[in-house]
């Protein structure tokens, strides 16, 4: 039987969860970062059991989390990093879900450069699939550990305010994150210039700045994005320099925000770029590494929840289908 | 900067225009050091104090300095062409106070040392204010974004590609899109490029000179699809010298439709058309083409309903070896500045529109658009003023220019309306106004 609080098979995105599961996945969480911060960090909870790490796109720290969280759980841990060169993707892609189903692994956490790539896996496996992150489309478990540091600092979400600032457009992390923070009630502000705004962004109900100093106005969180380095030389930005100007998170424009507000930050960081360091390294206001730590508790807490609904799909299912 | 602080100078007997108030109303306006103080029918009732330098009107139009909102140049980079002196002098002796140049400089001002160059050099000059436009692309080249944000906090009132229309499609979105997250207005010159390769307006003209032609729906097809790119992104837009009768149809439209949309055009093509250039004339060789008579038509019309918001002379001086060549080498490009306020006065004289009409599409409707704090006759406001006599007929000699380019299309015609006195920050800088009265010696020393 399934997990009936999480009666999910995959973790595919925040899209689709309402507050209980995600509260329900966040308490989990709390007890894994207990875990972690004793002596003895590892729980037999998953002994026996499969963790594949499948990427087709370049990561250490989600893929270093991932493995970690499924080692302390007491499971075995395989490591995929597979080249996406290749002309035909999807087949490929296909392919590789159909030879590692016959691997019968329990949890695949998966990342992919194409958005809805890890959904199209998803289908053709047996085993759970938690999304690594796909294309423009969602982090999950990004906005999870970033929903568990805020809870944990300001003891709640709901009512909070707060700030994404930054490349919205092609960010999977700010997807993810505005869906959960407005699933459990806080207010959620973009800010970015024009060309960084999804179209009809508005639409699910975030609100939309182009000034940083109106948008960060009594933020509670602060969220800064990173900004590829391709998409500053003109394309959708004229330079870094101006950007940092106007959009780079520094202590003068952090006044705006409420005194005690949050600074956060999905990493890897460019400093000098969107967040200056003094900000990013200021202990008394920036989460940046505390977001690191809780990544391998809500990591932790989803491949419990997705092994154990993937053993009673497992049972229930009529044996040998390949899902092809 | 030596220039000596002028007193109290009261402007009498003068047909007062003020198109941001809508006043067309003999009066009086007195400035006091650079500001305008007071603007009355009667100054102190006729009493004048004795300290107050009295300029006698004689009954002349006495209006704000124009604001030229497209001109070229060339300083820093073809100085032989025009300089900000030249230009300076051009403009002052035809009544414009405030004019805003294009970036294609060289170098082009798509970074801020050209742009505060530009602003100091004409500073310094102490002629007509230059405000300057930021380059939309790096290099004008229509690819990659300029630092507008940066440029716009320089100085830049808004942004073009000068001559050069921003072809991409993906570019002009997302230059709307940036420029809408500063409240940036984006200047396109709206001409499809792979259409115009021509060197005058297509049609039966074109074919029996031998000439290639550029077709209206080269201009047409970019304004439709900018105004789609404006409906889609929400950017502020203004279209330069629109020179067809659809464009004007096209404006309208979008107006009509919310869209934050506007448009200037030039003497030119309210007062010439595609025959000017028959005995392959050079200077009438300008980009956009000048048009069939039905446009030019139509272009009069968008000034009297309105739709057309602006007259700039999109001055673009060229020396005469860009201009004596044979036809399709030549240059494009006219000299404006120096008969700005003359051909635009036709609209007036025959009867198409209010002389203070006229003066609204040359002073308080371009100073709106860019955001200049010119252009109108207010208490508080900058003493930015000329005296006109809006009758005074004489002949355009380009040979006579102050300007170094004599490219005029309009060289030889009959012209009426005469600048007499131009005055910025309530010094005058442009002198023709004949019978004044004595001065107290203070004042005459400090006029000089």
């Amino acid at each position: 039987m399934r997990d009936p609080s999480f009666p999910h098979r995959h973790l595919l995105g925040i899209e689709g969860l309402n507050s209980a599961e995600i509260n329900y996945l966040l308490d989990l969480s709390e007890r894994y970062v207990d875990l972690n911060r004793g002596a003895q960090k590892t729980s037999t909870i998953l002994s026996g059991r499969t963790i594949v790490n499948l990427f087709f796109e370049n990561s250490t720290r989600t893929r270093t989390s991932f493995e970690l969280a499924a080692k302390r759980l007491g499971a075995n841990v395989i490591n995929m990093q597979v080249e996406t060169s290749s002309v035909s993707k999807g087949e490929t892609l296909i392919d590789t879900a159909v030879t590692l189903n016959a691997m019968h692994p329990d949890v695949l956490a998966v990342r992919h450069p194409d958005s809805g790539a890890v959904k199209l896996l998803a289908d053709k496996v047996n085993c759970g699939v938690v999304n690594g992150g796909d294309g423009s489309h969602e982090h999950p478990t990004q906005a999870l550990l970033d929903a568990l540091t805020i809870r944990r600092r300001k003891g709640k979400l709901n009512g909070l305010l707060v700030a994404i600032c930054g490349d919205v457009l092609h960010s999977r992390v700010a997807r993810s994150n505005f869906l959960l923070l407005l699933t459990m009630g806080a207010r959620v502000r973009i800010i970015a210039p024009r060309t960084l705004i999804p179209s009809n962004v508005d639409r699910m109900g975030v609100e939309v700045f182009t000034d940083m100093a109106a948008g960060l106005k009594d933020a509670d969180i602060v969220m800064m994005l990173r900004v590829q380095n391709e998409r500053m030389r003109g394309s959708f930005i004229p330079s870094i320099r101006e950007y940092f100007h106007f959009f780079g998170l520094d202590h003068e424009k952090l006044k705006q925000a409420k005194p005690d507000a949050l600074i956060m930050h999905p990493g890897p960081m460019n400093r000098g770029v969107e967040i200056d360091s003094d900000v990013a390294d200021d202990v008394e206001r920036s989460a940046i590494r505390e977001q690191v730590e809780m990544g391998v508790a809500v990591r932790m807490a989803v491949l419990e929840v997705l092994a154990k609904n993937s053993m009673s799909h497992n049972a229930d299912d009529t044996l040998g289908r390949t899902g092809t | 900067m030596s220039v000596a602080k002028p007193g109290r100078v009261a402007y009498i007997n003068a047909r007062v225009l003020d198109p941001a108030t809508n006043r067309d109303a003999p009066g009086e306006v007195l400035t006091s050091g650079e500001e305008i103080v007071e603007i009355s029918t009667k100054l102190f009732d006729g009493k004048l104090p004795a300290d107050v330098e009295v300029v006698d009107c004689d009954g002349m139009c006495l209006a704000p300095g124009l604001v030229d909102m497209r001109v070229q140049l060339r300083e820093p980079g073809e100085e032989h062409k025009e300089s900000l002196k030249s230009a300076g002098e051009a403009a002052v002796a035809s009544g414009v106070t405030t004019m805003v140049c294009l970036p294609n400089t060289n170098p082009i001002m798509d970074d801020e040392p050209t742009l505060e160059f530009v602003a100091r050099r004409a500073r310094l000059l102490a002629l007509t204010k230059v405000y300057c436009y930021g380059a939309i692309t790096k290099g004008l080249q229509g690819k990659e974004l300029a630092e507008m944000g940066l440029l716009a906090e320089a100085g830049a009132l808004a942004f073009t590609d000068a001559t050069r229309a921003v072809a991409d499609a993906q570019v002009m979105r997302r230059a709307l899109q940036y420029g809408a997250t500063f409240g940036l207005m984006i200047v396109q010159h709206p001409e499809e490029p792979t259409l115009a390769t021509g060197v005058m307006n297509a049609g039966e003209i074109a074919t029996r000179m031998g000439l290639s032609g550029i077709p209206r729906e080269a201009e047409i097809i970019m304004l439709e699809r900018d105004i789609r790119l404006v409906a889609m992104t929400g950017g502020r837009y203004h279209a330069a010298h629109i020179s067809t009768a659809d464009s004007v149809e096209i404006i309208a439209k979008a107006k009509a439709d919310g869209l934050k949309v506007t448009c200037d055009t030039a003497p030119f093509y309210f007062a010439l058309n595609e025959l000017s250039v028959s005995d392959y004339r050079t200077f009438a060789k300008l980009s956009p083409p000048l048009r069939a008579d039905e446009d030019r038509r139509a272009i009069v019309e968008g000034l009297k309903s309105g739709v057309i918001d602006a007259i700039a002379s999109d001055h673009a001086p060229q020396d005469s070896d860009s201009k004596r060549l044979p036809f399709p080498q030549a240059a494009f490009g006219g000299s404006g500045l120096e008969t700005l306020l003359a051909v635009s006065l036709d609209l007036y004289h025959n009867g198409d529109m209010t002389l203070l009409d006229v003066i609204r599409r040359l002073t308080s409707a371009p100073a709106a658009l860019l955001g200049l704090e010119a252009g109108r006759l207010a208490k508080g406001s900058k003493a930015d003023l000329i005296i006109f006599d809006p009758n005074q007929g004489w002949k355009v000699i380009a040979d006579k220019f102050k300007s170094k380019s004599k490219n005029s299309p309009f060289d030889g015609r009959p012209v009426q309306g005469r600048v007499l006195r131009t005055v910025i920050d309530g010094r005058t800088v442009f002198d023709a106004l004949p019978n004044q009265p004595a001065q107290p010696a203070a004042k005459r020393a400090a006029k000089a």
